[in-house]
């Protein structure tokens, strides 16, 4: 094989961005900081996917699932920056901790 | 090895996008990172979701992200930052995920794996193009999900038009 890439590094990969997922969203106060940072673990789990849809030519059951998750990312992507600009638009901020500390 | 050289934009650029404060940054270093990505998604034979990812991710998701940035921000004064918060708090919980999944690959083994053992000898089959299989897959086991993910796109359309419409003009 040309090519092997040891499947424990790419789960090390994915492993590794999934965490500075989860860094980002929790540490981020900007709405659409956090979007990025869930679209960071979105990718991590694609890579595992077709990580280990390398393995299993025939079926691709994988490859397959991570195109459902990019699918529904976007859509995800679209309704959540869609919603981020409406509170933006109501509270004038869209630090998350503002919102929340706010009246009305 | 070309894996690693992507391996490492990718890392170092996701964790450039959680350290700096400019959102743009941070913007812009998730492209660096979707990018790195769909490079190690060809260097895993597969090519049709490094260009879905390329069409969908770094086309669609990312000017839509720039664009959420641009209108939800004051771009004159002081407020395109972001500040951190829950420091401490982050930093434990993503490093005790990343110190679990890590011993946890660790300590699998998985050339022992008997379904991984026995697909390995398959790989030949991997080095052609996964177009025709994806679609062929697509529009017979998978039609239903594929039916369904059609659907939700239009309905994510449709809310996101109606929820981003300024109802006070129209």
């Amino acid at each position: 094989m040309l090519n092997q890439i040891p499947l424990e590094h790419i789960l090390l990969l994915s492993a590794v961005l999934f965490s500075l997922g989860i860094l980002a969203v929790i540490t981020k106060r900007h709405a659409v900081v956090v979007l990025m940072g869930i679209e960071l673990i979105f990718n991590a789990a694609n890579l595992n996917l077709v990580a280990f849809s390398r393995h299993d030519p025939q079926l691709m059951q994988g490859q397959l699932f991570s195109l459902f998750v990019i699918i529904i990312a976007a859509a995800e992507a679209a309704v959540a920056l869609a919603i981020v600009l409406r509170v933006y638009q109501h509270f004038n901020t869209a630090n998350l901790n503002q919102i929340v500390t706010s009246e009305d | 090895m070309l894996f690693y050289f992507f391996a490492a934009v990718a890392i170092l650029s996701g964790a450039y996008m959680v350290l700096t404060r400019n959102l743009l940054y941070a913007g812009f270093a998730l492209l660096l990172t979707l990018l790195s990505v769909a490079a190690i998604y060809v260097l895993l034979f597969a090519d049709f979701v490094a260009v879905t990812q390329l069409m969908v991710y770094v086309g669609g998701v990312l000017v839509l992200i720039l664009f959420g940035i641009m209108l939800s921000s004051r771009v004159h004064d002081k407020s395109v930052m972001s500040e951190n918060v829950n420091k401490g708090w982050g930093i434990t919980i993503s490093l005790l995920t990343l110190i679990g999944l890590c011993y946890t690959i660790w300590q699998t083994k998985f050339a022992s794996l008997p379904w991984l053992q026995a697909a390995s000898t398959d790989m030949l089959g991997a080095q052609k193009s996964t177009v025709q299989g994806i679609g062929i897959k697509l529009m017979t086991d998978f039609v239903l999900p594929f039916e369904i993910a059609s659907l939700l796109l239009l309905i994510a359309l449709i809310g996101a038009a109606y929820i981003a419409t300024d109802k006070q003009e129209v």
